[in-house]
């Protein structure tokens, strides 16, 4: 073993000295809420495949009061993971070339935006339909 | 994935129909959800949705973790992919339970 002691930066909290890096830690925060919502989904499935009562008995959880103000900020939480990712679309995306000129990173954040937009139209629609 | 129907599926299963708000109280009614989870597209949406969000988030909180100081070892991985295959298994399970 080595007597040596190399001086190593501590880096705690190194992002709370940026605000740009605060903005991602916030950004990847939101994944936590991304896999409440899949846990919160697969017990519901769970739930259905052990009959009408069970499946009763989660809709019914579903409907308290902290229920829905848990959904609330999980709604918070993924919009705003939603708006953050694409804000940031351009930067992982290759340059896209059309007629010869660059496409403006602008555009490609609206057409993420309106990806999403569309999306929840569409999705709406058709639960709309199903329902 | 999950920032483009995450919004959209949040809003309905957790607010719009335990509040009966602009859907039908009844939308997601057991035989309903029955119906649509025994379906073959119903079935494929709720696995993939829920594969996906749960590999998503595991994979993210798992290189995030890095950041705030734990280091990838076989805890991180255990706690993020771990994690996202058993969910994945569960739902699996539960849905092929479900018949079709």
């Amino acid at each position: 073993m080595s007597k040596r002691r190399p001086y190593v930066r501590p880096m705690d909290g190194w992002w709370k000295k940026n605000p740009y890096y605060v903005e991602y830690m916030v950004h990847e925060g939101t994944a936590l809420f991304v896999a409440a919502y899949a846990i919160v989904l697969t017990f519901g499935l769970v739930r259905l495949s052990q009959g009408e009562a069970a499946w009763n008995g989660w809709l019914e959880a579903m409907k308290s009061p902290l229920s829905i103000i848990f959904h609330l900020v999980l709604l918070a939480a993924i919009v705003y993971h939603a708006f953050t990712w694409f804000k940031l679309f351009p930067l992982t995306t290759p340059p896209v070339v059309l007629n010869g000129k660059k496409v403006e990173p602008e555009l490609i954040v609206r057409g993420g935006w309106a990806a999403a937009i569309g999306a929840t139209v569409v999705s709406f629609v058709i639960v709309w339909g199903l329902a | 994935m999950a920032a483009l129907f995450g919004p959209i599926m949040v809003f309905i299963t957790g607010i719009a129909v335990p509040l009966g708000l602009l859907l039908p109280a009844d939308a997601m009614s057991y035989p309903k959800m029955l119906a649509f989870a025994q379906n073959f597209i119903g079935k494929g949406f709720i696995f993939v949705a829920v594969f996906l969000f749960i590999w998503h988030a595991g994979h993210r909180i798992f290189h995030s973790l890095h950041e705030v100081g734990i280091h990838q070892g076989i805890g991180s991985k255990l706690l993020t992919y771990g994690v996202a295959a058993v969910v994945t298994v569960i739902a699996a399970v539960a849905l092929l339970g479900l018949g079709f």
